[in-house]
């Protein structure tokens, strides 16, 4: 059965890299603000920060998908997104370009050894550069996550 | 529009279910008075209406199951009402059972949940014996005379004059005036007079209003309790009702009843003002005695309503705004600090102002959530007395301080633990009568459930007169567990604490009471969760006794913000014994037990916060940086290395785990003046961090693989 539904994704990059996020997700993207460290919190875990008001804690991607922490700065960039009802940000290089694909060109994710296989719904190509498109249930999920990878350089 | 529809009825089923908590409550608290034989028939027509309600409006919902039970429940108070059936003591008991299968039906309705198809279903049974339990006795006619108006002969006619008053609101609840006019004059002859004298000009008229009063004169053989099941909704509440039987009750016809009033003075040309006067005149009798209670509790409450339902939503968004006002205020007053008096005296005096302003307005929006603890206590007398039935006990319960107000989510976090602390005492602190009186106490044990405001706090006791803890028993048993280490000194405060322990229970039969030792660990974790502390403190032979103390609010905290290397974090205050710098000869690094700090004689034991939460650039030697001592709810002192004080501020509490999850050694998170967050330290978290740390290289769990940096 065909799907023609077209989906929008806000991507970014992470090097060079480009991911994808679902439009929906997202509720707002803002520059890199500092935040306060998490004891005991894996290396991916950059801590929380207010945003206005509420709590709301910041992973790290590039260390997420293992490639090491990001040396954050002010033109680094947090995707404040959704998931389910929890509010969490995504701290990335930059943001590329907004897609709209129909849902017949999202290929699945072929099995990878790649660090960031797990954190996959689909893969498309946009103009010749292929874009990852992120599952954030994976992502953000905070219950499961392994507290034994440590972050010793979060207070940094 | 169908989507339109079913979004309009959850709305209307959320106040649904808000209306079925405040009935089942009601019914509950005058069920048990019904129970102790203190109900009067007021009391079984408060419990009829609702249960009635509550059937009523489950009927409009389609909640088949709840509706059912509700029918054979309210056939058998109206019995009751009726007096065709006795309330015993068994029967009163048969009712707190239905009410309770009620409360699960409703439960069940809310939560979408399908019931056991048999749930309740003796009850149930039980409740309809309560019918049939009439049914030697001679057929009762179709309507018997009620027990409430003894002084009516039932079968005779009598004269009453009923004066019905809406309060304003009373069309937007859903009442009609014409329908219970309808009903009234079906009961017999009657005639109406209107009291105009509430009619606005018509410029000013709401049309949504009830502005008009009547006089009803009504000549009828029904009795009191019809008249007044004809108002059975609205009295009280939604309108002023008055029935005082005027006329005597005559036994002949309607006829010879005509001649014992006045008749009315044509209403419509009369003044409006000289209405209730005519009333007055036309009665002939003094009001008093004959006034119900009812009608009482109307005139008392009257038209104006002293309070108003606000939904907890609203009320939380505004305690939410409070919080961010003391943020911003804190903003304010660390930006301002760089100026004096002296150059800036309106500003510095405009901030003092606003900072006392705001703490007002924070502690009387607090104070809007505060609620009695009556609505936690209330169980408490039905608890003791099933448990003290089933274990064979003798209690009595002492009850003092109901009136003490505490933050909502703190009382409804409170429903379990003081519940299990009642039935620990029950259990495993109050003895058989046999061997309370071989030990010269008295058969019967007393159980004092308190609670007091102290020093900001709210302080609940749960005290009882029992045996106490068995110290030597509680030992055996956490060794027995591998709690605690064989020949560990202990003291005999640490001891009781011991029950607190995950998994620890003395008792030597488990019961269905208590003594799965499930029970002590969770009402310490439920306690922990609000902020609040727990101790329990014994007397062998002469009872234990469990503190409760409690924040009164959850939402703001007086704390103090220490410095640990870049990081900074906010310590309880009311954790907070006193802070020092050590000497070399006080803080010392003993073998095999780690840091510890010689205190006027006392060793405590230092935490590193530093190495406990692996943060860089903190001051690692302990004469350079400042100790601060602190106090956990177990009643043990430790001290917090940290590198600074950067002092004490009101702290609104964040939650963490809403968008991310606990953090060990963490309780909540706050947002400071910069705006920045800091994180609120948890001290007993940190004082079992703090020893698994000291436990050894070997013993380090999983979690915390820094400690052997």
């Amino acid at each position: 059965m065909s799907d023609n539904t077209i989906r929008q994704f806000i991507s970014f990059t992470i090097g060079d890299e480009e991911y994808g996020v679902d439009i929906m997700a997202i509720r707002e993207i803002k520059g890199w603000t500092a935040s306060t460290a998490l004891p005991n919190a894996p290396a991916y875990m950059r801590g929380v920060i207010n945003l206005r008001g509420a709590i709301v804690p910041i992973l790290d991607l590039r260390a997420r998908f293992g490639r090491g922490v990001t040396d954050a700065s002010a033109r680094h960039v947090i995707m404040v997104v959704a998931v389910g009802n929890r509010v969490a940000g995504l701290l990335v290089d930059a943001v590329a370009d907004i897609l709209a694909v129909p849902g017949d060109d999202i290929q699945p994710v072929p099995q990878l050894e790649h660090a960031a296989a797990g954190f996959l719904t689909g893969l498309v190509t946009v103009e010749g550069r292929m874009v990852a498109l992120l599952d954030l249930d994976h992502v953000f999920a905070f219950d499961e996550m392994d507290l034994s990878e440590i972050n010793t350089d979060a207070a940094a | 529009m169908a989507e339109d529809q079913s979004y309009d009825l959850s709305r209307f089923k959320a106040t649904y279910f808000e209306e079925c908590a405040e009935l089942l409550a009601s019914a509950e608290e005058t069920l048990s008075r019904l129970q102790d034989g203190e109900g009067s028939v007021e009391d079984l027509n408060a419990v009829f209406r609702c249960v009635h309600s509550i059937k009523g409006g489950g009927g409009a919902f389609a909640f088949e199951d709840l509706v059912h039970f509700a029918h054979v429940f309210e056939t058998s108070m109206d019995a009751l009402r009726s007096g065709r059936v006795q309330l015993t003591p068994h029967v009163a008991e048969i009712l707190v059972r239905g009410n309770d299968v009620l409360g699960d039906f409703v439960r069940a309705a809310q939560e979408g949940e399908t019931l056991p198809p048999d749930h309740g279903a003796e009850v149930k049974t039980q409740l309809a014996a309560i019918l049939t339990g009439d049914a030697d006795t001679p057929a009762p006619a179709a309507r018997p005379a009620p027990v409430a108006a003894p002084a009516a002969v039932p079968s005779g006619f009598a004269t009453w004059t009923i004066r019905l008053t809406p309060a304003p609101g009373l069309l937007r609840t859903g009442n009609d005036p014409l329908l219970m006019i309808r009903e009234l004059s079906g009961l017999g002859e009657m005639k109406v007079a209107v009291d105009r004298s509430r009619l606005p000009l018509l410029a000013d008229m709401d049309a949504q209003t009830a502005y008009l009063a009547w006089t009803f004169t009504l000549v009828t053989d029904k009795g009191r309790a019809a008249i007044e099941e004809v108002f059975e909704f609205v009295a009280g509440d939604s309108a002023d009702v008055v029935i005082e039987q005027t006329g005597q009750p005559v036994e002949a016809e309607e006829g010879d009843g005509w001649g014992l009033f006045a008749p009315i003075p044509p209403t419509p040309d009369a003044p409006p003002a000289a209405a209730a006067p005519t009333h007055q005149g036309t009665v002939g009798h003094p009001a008093a005695p004959a006034t119900s209670a009812k009608g009482q509790e109307a005139g008392a409450g009257g038209i104006h309503t002293s309070s108003i339902r606000v939904d907890l939503d609203r009320v939380d968004r505004l305690v939410n705004m409070v919080g961010e006002l003391v943020i911003t205020q804190a903003m304010l007053g660390q930006q301002a600090s760089g100026f004096s008096i002296e150059s800036h005296p309106e500003l510095v005096q405009g901030l003092q102002e606003l900072s006392h302003h705001t703490r007002e307005l924070q502690e009387s929006v607090m104070a809007i959530r505060a609620q009695p603890v009556k609505a936690l206590f209330s169980r408490a007398p039905r608890l003791v007395r099933d448990l003290s039935t089933k274990l064979g006990k003798q209690a009595r319960l002492v009850m003092s301080g109901e009136g003490t107000e505490v933050d909502k989510t703190v009382i409804e976090q409170l429903s379990d633990p003081l519940t299990h602390l009642i039935r620990n005492s029950l259990d495993h602190g109050i003895e058989t009568p046999e061997e309370r009186i071989a030990q010269g106490k008295p058969a019967e044990g007393t159980i004092h459930l308190a609670a007091e405001h102290r020093s900001g706090r709210v302080v609940i006791q749960v005290s009882d007169d029992g045996k106490g803890i068995d110290r030597k028993r509680v030992l055996e048993k956490a060794i027995e567990k591998g709690l605690v280490d064989r020949g560990a000194q202990m003291t005999d405060e640490q001891i009781d604490q011991l029950i607190f322990a995950p998994g620890f229970s003395t008792a030597a039969v488990v019961s269905d009471v208590s003594g799965r030792g499930v029970g002590m660990d969770v009402v310490r974790k439920n306690i922990q969760d609000v902020g609040g502390r727990v101790v329990v403190q014994s007397t062998p032979g002469q009872g234990s006794r469990f503190i409760l103390s409690l924040p009164l609010t959850l939402a703001v905290m007086d704390g103090m913000l220490v410095a640990v290397g870049n990081e900074r974090y906010v310590l309880p205050l009311t954790n907070i014994v006193e802070s020092l710098r050590p000497t070399a000869q006080q803080a010392r690094t003993l073998v095999n037990v780690g840091d510890v700090l010689t205190l006027r004689g006392d060793y405590i034991r230092l935490i590193r916060l530093y190495e406990l939460f692996g943060i860089k650039n903190a001051i690692t030697d302990t004469t350079r940086g400042l100790v601060v001592v602190v106090e956990t709810e177990g009643g043990d002192r430790i001290g917090l290395l940290v590198d600074e004080l950067l002092g004490q501020q009101q702290v609104v509490i964040k939650s963490l785990d809403s968008n991310y999850r606990p953090v060990e050694g963490i309780s909540a998170a706050t947002i400071l003046g910069d705006g920045r967050v800091a994180l609120i330290l948890d001290v007993g978290a940190l004082r079992i961090m703090g020893e698994r740390l000291m436990s050894g290289a070997q013993l380090v769990a999983a979690a915390s693989p820094q400690a052997a940096e």
